[in-house]
């Protein structure tokens, strides 16, 4: 209620010193150079500036970008295969990584309590996370945009109900509700199959959760930019609502939708990662991040360390280059601290 | 003002009633109430009996109202699992959990708005750098993680403090705390810890952003221009300006740290209601699940209801409406 | 008399990742007391650069490079924090734009005055309180015992600014510096407002500096003036002499380009110093294009727009029961008509409800009660008929601000052409491009424009596009809401001369809203005045100029900055 006042624009003759604008050439200018194309604007966009001057934004790239790609690419680099029972024997069950006493030089990271290959069930559970994370944000991304534009440029009952609904959701924290759509999604499930249908299960219940925070923000961007004389002029050139909101609203209002978006990623993988661990998740047969740490807890107190310790180090790595990255978004993104 | 209360308790009212229709719906969706009762093999009579008893044939608002009629008065029905009063089995293990969630409250709003307000105001001090660094890491680490490595290092290795259950607790008649024992105390530790971690680091950051918000606004400026001090800018105007929006998110923050004591409580074998929840939604225990869901709602309206009343403080835009 | 404050050779830095931007480049000026100084220039002039300069509050990374600044004989420069927050308040005061957001919302106006004139003065409480309450009386403010004890949102938007001012004086400054003290306010408050800053520096013999776009404000208040253009000073002297008889070349296209208010011409002077090299336009032949083609349609029967009795109510409460809700009634029983081909004006100040008829007549709002009919259509009780939306088409509207009408993540060739794809008014997407390329040729911006995005452009520029896209749909009604409002004068007097031409060519009928009289003046036929939601007089343009018979148009026509200082240009 208070923000309306600081978004305040002032019409008044002098605008902020515009440095970029001044010295960039005039449209008018004689001699003029072409427009440049996509790739150089965006090499010279200020957010691609802010990047390469930020160490830290390229390395949670690369540790981003990395780890996806490791673990995307387990079938080919794993050095073994955990789901293949031939590759697996129980008498090598247990064994510490390769450095400490004991270890064998072919398990880098150790095994598990099953003789699998830590450093491989990392990678495949890793890449399991990844694609539930990605999947699950998508979904309440797609779903919380869509509504949050509605909610916002139609205004009146259909805004007033589809926010409703969000308030009513925000008043059960999102964890919760993710372990109770789960929960009843499986009781709901023939038991044969629930093994199978658990990632997609996972990822519906996370991505359920997930969408008021979109709608709020979408909703908020939406309201503002349907004040804008832009999408006056467009509606008083004739345009239909839709195409209003699909060409004009909605490129307008994702620049927030980014930052909540690899935020939200980072958060929808550690949702995934606790379901799992509260044994509500993905099931041990194809375990995830969560699942491995969930197994390994019961061996800690026995000294087998490793077997959460990987995992756990691994799932945090991931977060927090995400989160690193998604810190540096928000601050590069938001035009105020320019 | 009184309006702007009225309009509130509206709001939490309708949230309340759609949030116990839901739990309400559990019940038909999930399962069939009458196998829980008395299993696969009872005659067919016997069934129609009893989904007479329960009133099952009535239609649905009948039952709904039924529901709700019950629902205030406390009564969520017998648990399938354990063929006890649920509203006894939560308010046996409601002390444990508020304990928690308390004492991680009071940890996680004491250092989350003094870090916040410290790195807000000196910006580009080391321990700021550190505390912002540090914070990052802290929303990073999922609270099972923390939980398990707190236990690992400080029960396992160095058995300073236990790694599971609550410890002595004293009857006081209508609550049994823990708070009260020495074992208590150390038993609570590192639960809390755990749990108020995530939630200190992201009041921090929230805090901090607030802050530079603040320091941003022209009337910053004007009372820069004015010659004010620092102290008086920093604690007399801006701290005063970033506490509405700060309240909020406190409101919103004790709501997650009920959700994240259910992975607290597992982690540590907390005997809450969290951990009631978990193993109810194991079993499908219906009845559990529905009064934790409305309980939940009620507690976070509840807070929010009370953060609205503190706009009311803060805030002389609401308080008083324009001349 | 010696100089309160001598600035000289003064360079002002803004170090960018595209080079360092000089806003101030060696800048000279002087005040005395008991003066009033007028830094005058347009956007990125450097003007409010000088007055963040001087009190050492520039935003960073902001630096003076060279210079020096002497306040009563002593330098400013170099001096450490804690020295300048004793010099500001104490010595200087400062006044901004914006009243809205120059007060702290959770501090009551009695609390923010007694904090500053205890950390000035060194007072006690209670001396505070008795100081405070003598200095809102002096900026006159009524019942100030009460309203020490209000909040800042309980005041007006005029109320606030002379609480600012209070504020500004409250540690007894020499030397007040005020940046654009009066943009934010309506006419008839910004007339109290700088009459009340001309009072407190006659009777306290303050020094002020008062920095403005406005040439208006400057013949108002100023004894001398500083004329900037791009970060220099190019003129410094009287009013009169600067006003009246300009020697640099810049402040004499400057003072053509500003609206004459005693008399209408032809057209504006044109401004070349401050475009630079504008080409001549490359203008299409309307006769024969494309886009003339709406004129040589029949005309329809009947006066252009119709508006019969209008009403809207806009919510200010909502509430269940009845007698808590509150209304705010923006349009009142509004009735006009628009002749084809006449350049209608709607005047008046800001919540006169003069947007919200255009925007009800456009089909933005609906009206509670009320016909609009454009072309004998009647367009408002049943807008979603094809009919009615057919003949919206030939309407088109051009609004106020520049930077946020055009969308930002588009190319101007799809900006333009997006109505003429939408409505298939052109075959096949090659006849698209060259009508595009034709309409920005024919708005003097070239074809070569329609790759680029807005972003790329300068305001005037932005708003030449926003004409291009609204002339894409070959309207017959072209509505423009303030169009230079947020422009610099000079760049006002080429889209003023564009409007007027294209006018001319198309035959276009024309609802000019604008709040500036003189504009209006120059621009339109017939002139309705309004205020509160309703018209309070419909007249010729210039008899309503030279003779007005209601008496708030009287107000109006009063309020206007006397202009006679500027030569006969």
């Amino acid at each position: 209620m208070t923000d309306a006042a600081h978004d305040r624009r002032d019409d008044g003759s002098e605008h902020p010193i515009r440095p970029d604008e001044d010295l960039r050439p005039r449209a008018d200018d004689v001699g003029q150079p072409p427009p440049p194309g996509f790739w150089r604007r965006a090499a010279d966009s200020d957010v691609f500036y802010s990047f390469v001057r930020s160490p830290t934004a390229m390395v949670a790239a690369a540790v981003t970008i990395l780890s996806m790609l490791a673990c995307f690419a387990a079938p080919l680099i794993a050095p073994f295969d955990p789901f293949d029972p031939a590759q697996i024997s129980l008498w090598d069950g247990k064994l510490p990584p390769a450095w400490a006493e004991g270890g064998r030089a072919e398990y880098l990271l150790g095994t598990d309590n099953q003789g699998r290959d830590m450093l491989s069930t990392i990678l495949y559970g890793g890449r399991l996370s990844i694609i539930v994370g990605l999947a699950a944000v998508f979904l309440g991304m797609a779903l919380g945009v869509m509504l949050g534009v509605i909610s916002g440029y139609l205004g009146g009952a259909v805004d007033a109900l589809i926010m409703r609904v969000a308030d009513v959701q925000l008043t059960i924290p999102g964890l919760l509700l993710a372990i109770l759509i789960n929960g009843i999604a499986r009781t709901m499930l023939p038991p044969e199959s629930r093994d199978e249908l658990a990632i997609y299960v996972v990822i519906v219940a996370i991505g359920l959760t997930d969408w008021p925070q979109f709608a709020r923000v979408v909703r908020g961007a939406t309201l503002v930019e349907s004040q804008k004389e832009y999408v006056l002029a467009a509606r008083v050139i004739g345009l239909p609502s839709w195409l209003i909101m699909l060409r004009h609203v909605l490129p307008n209002v994702l620049r927030p939708v980014l930052v909540l978006a690899t935020i939200g990623l980072a958060l929808a993988i550690i949702a995934e990662a606790t379901l799992s661990f509260l044994g509500q998740g993905i099931p041990p047969t194809t375990p995830s991040l969560g699942t491995l740490i969930r197994v390994g807890n019961e061996y800690l107190f026995s000294g087998l360390w490793w077997i959460t310790f990987f995992p756990a180090i691994a799932l945090v790595v991931l977060v927090f280059a995400v989160n690193l990255l998604g810190d540096w978004m928000r601050d590069a993104l938001n035009p105020k601290l320019r | 003002m009184l309006g702007f209360i009225a309009r509130r308790l509206m709001q939490s009212l309708i949230v309340m009633a759609v949030v116990s229709a839901v739990s309400f719906s559990l019940f038909n969706f999930v399962g069939d109430p009458v196998n829980n009762m008395v299993g696969q093999d009872a005659t067919r009579e016997r069934r129609e009996q009893i989904r007479e008893a329960l009133g099952l044939n009535d239609s649905i608002l009948t039952q709904y109202g039924r529901f709700v009629g019950n629902m205030v008065q406390g009564d969520f029905g017998l648990s399938y699992r354990i063929k006890r009063p649920v509203d006894e089995l939560i308010l046996e293990r409601l002390p444990a959990t508020l304990e928690l969630v308390f004492v991680s409250a009071i940890l996680a709003m004491g250092f989350g708005i003094a870090a916040g307000v410290y790195t807000g105001i000196r910006r580009d001090s080391w321990l700021s750098r550190a505390l912002l660094s540090g914070s990052l890491v802290g929303v990073s680490l999922p609270t099972f993680i923390i939980g398990i490595g707190l236990i690992y290092v400080f029960a396992v290795n160095l058995r300073w403090l236990p790694s599971s259950g609550r410890g002595g607790t004293v009857d006081l008649g209508w609550w049994s705390t823990s708070l009260l024992t020495a074992d208590g105390w150390s038993s609570i530790i590192l639960p809390a810890i755990t749990l108020s971690l995530f939630q200190a680091t992201m009041i921090l950051r929230l805090v901090r952003a607030e802050m530079l918000e603040v320091m941003r606004t022209d009337f910053i400026k004007f009372a820069r221009a004015r010659g004010l001090g620092e102290r008086t800018i920093n604690f007399g105007h801006a701290l005063k300006n970033t506490l509405v929006p700060v309240v909020t998110i406190i409101g919103l923050n004790i709501g997650n740290l009920i959700a994240f004591s259910v992975i607290t409580e597992t982690v540590f074998q907390w005997p809450g209601t969290g951990l009631m929840f978990i193993q109810a939604v194991d079993f499908v225990d219906v009845p559990i699940m529905a009064a934790y869901l409305v309980f939940v709602a009620l507690l976070f309206v509840t807070i929010n209801l009370l953060v609205d009343i503190l706009y009311v403080a803060i805030d002389p835009r609401i308080r008083i409406g324009t001349a | 008399m010696s100089e309160l404050l001598e600035i000289e050779g003064l360079d002002v830095e803004f170090p960018t990742r595209r080079g360092v931007v000089k806003a101030a480049r060696g800048v000279s000026l002087n005040v005395k007391r008991g003066e009033v100084l007028g830094l005058v220039g347009e956007s990125g002039a450097g003007k409010s650069t000088i007055g963040n300069a001087i009190i050492d509050l520039l935003e960073p990374p902001g630096r003076v490079a060279a210079g020096e600044i002497r306040f009563q004989g002593e330098s400013l420069r170099g001096r450490s924090e804690d020295e300048m927050r004793r010099i500001r308040g104490d010595r200087i005061g400062m006044i901004f734009q914006d009243p809205q957001t120059s007060l702290n919302p959770l501090l009551t106006v009695g609390e923010q005055l007694v904090e500053t004139i205890r950390k000035c003065l060194g007072f006690s409480e209670e001396a505070a309180q008795t100081r405070a309450r003598e200095l809102l009386e002096q900026v006159g403010i009524t019942e100030p015992e009460a309203r020490l004890r209000a909040y800042p949102h309980q005041f007006s938007g005029g109320m606030r600014q002379r609480v600012v001012i209070a504020l500004a004086l409250a540690g007894e400054p020499d030397l007040l510096l005020a940046d654009e003290p009066t943009t934010a306010l309506d006419v008839s408050i910004q007339a109290q407002i700088l009459e009340l800053i001309r009072r407190l520096c006659k009777d306290r013999d303050l020094g002020v500096i008062i920095v403005t776009h406005d040439i208006g404000v400057i013949a108002e208040i100023a004894d001398r003036v500083c004329v900037m253009y791009r970060g220099e000073v190019v003129e410094t002297g009287e009013v009169s002499q600067v006003l009246g008889a300009p020697r640099h070349e810049y402040t004499r296209s400057l003072i053509a380009a500003v609206p004459r208010p005693d008399r209408r011409l032809e057209r504006f002077a044109s401004v070349d110093y401050i475009e630079g090299g504008v080409k001549p336009f490359k203008r299409i032949d309307v006769r024969t294009h494309w886009l003339g083609a709406a004129v040589r349609q029949a005309a329809a029967t009947g006066p252009a727009v119709t508006v019969e009795g209008m009403d809207l109510s806009f919510t200010l409460r909502r509430a269940i029961l009845p007698r808590n809700r509150k209304y705010l009634k923006a349009v009142d029983d509004v009735s006009f008509e628009i002749r084809e081909g006449e350049s209608f004006g709607l005047v008046g100040e800001s919540g006169s409800g003069k947007s919200t008829v255009a925007r009800i007549i456009a089909g933005l709002y609906r009206p509670d009660a009320g016909v609009v009919r454009l072309m004998g259509r009647d367009v408002s009780t049943t807008p979603r008929e094809p009919e009615a939306k057919a003949a919206r088409r030939a309407l088109q509207m051009i609004f106020q601000d520049p930077y946020s009408s055009l969308n930002a993540r588009m190319k101007v060739l799809e900006i333009v052409a997006e109505p003429i794809r939408f409505f298939r008014l052109a075959e096949g997407e090659a006849d698209v491009r060259r009508i595009v390329g034709d309409l920005l040729d024919h708005v003097g911006l070239g074809a070569e424009a329609a790759l680029r995005y807005p972003h790329e452009f300068s305001g005037g520029q932005r708003q030449r596009i926003s004409i291009a896209r609204a002339l894409a749909s070959r309207p017959r009604i072209l509505i423009c809401d303030e169009p230079t409002s947020a422009l610099d004068v000079s760049v006002q007097a080429t889209i003023l001369n564009l409007l007027r031409d294209l006018q001319d060519e198309l035959g276009l009928t024309m609802l000019f809203i604008s709040h500036d009289l003189p504009v209006i003046r120059q621009m339109c036929d017939r002139v309705a005045v309004m205020r509160h939601g309703r018209i309070c007089e419909i007249a010729p343009t210039e008899r309503l100029f030279e003779a007005p018979e209601h008496d708030y148009t009287k107000h109006l026509l009063k309020l206007m900055p006397r202009m006679d200082l500027l030569g006969a240009a």
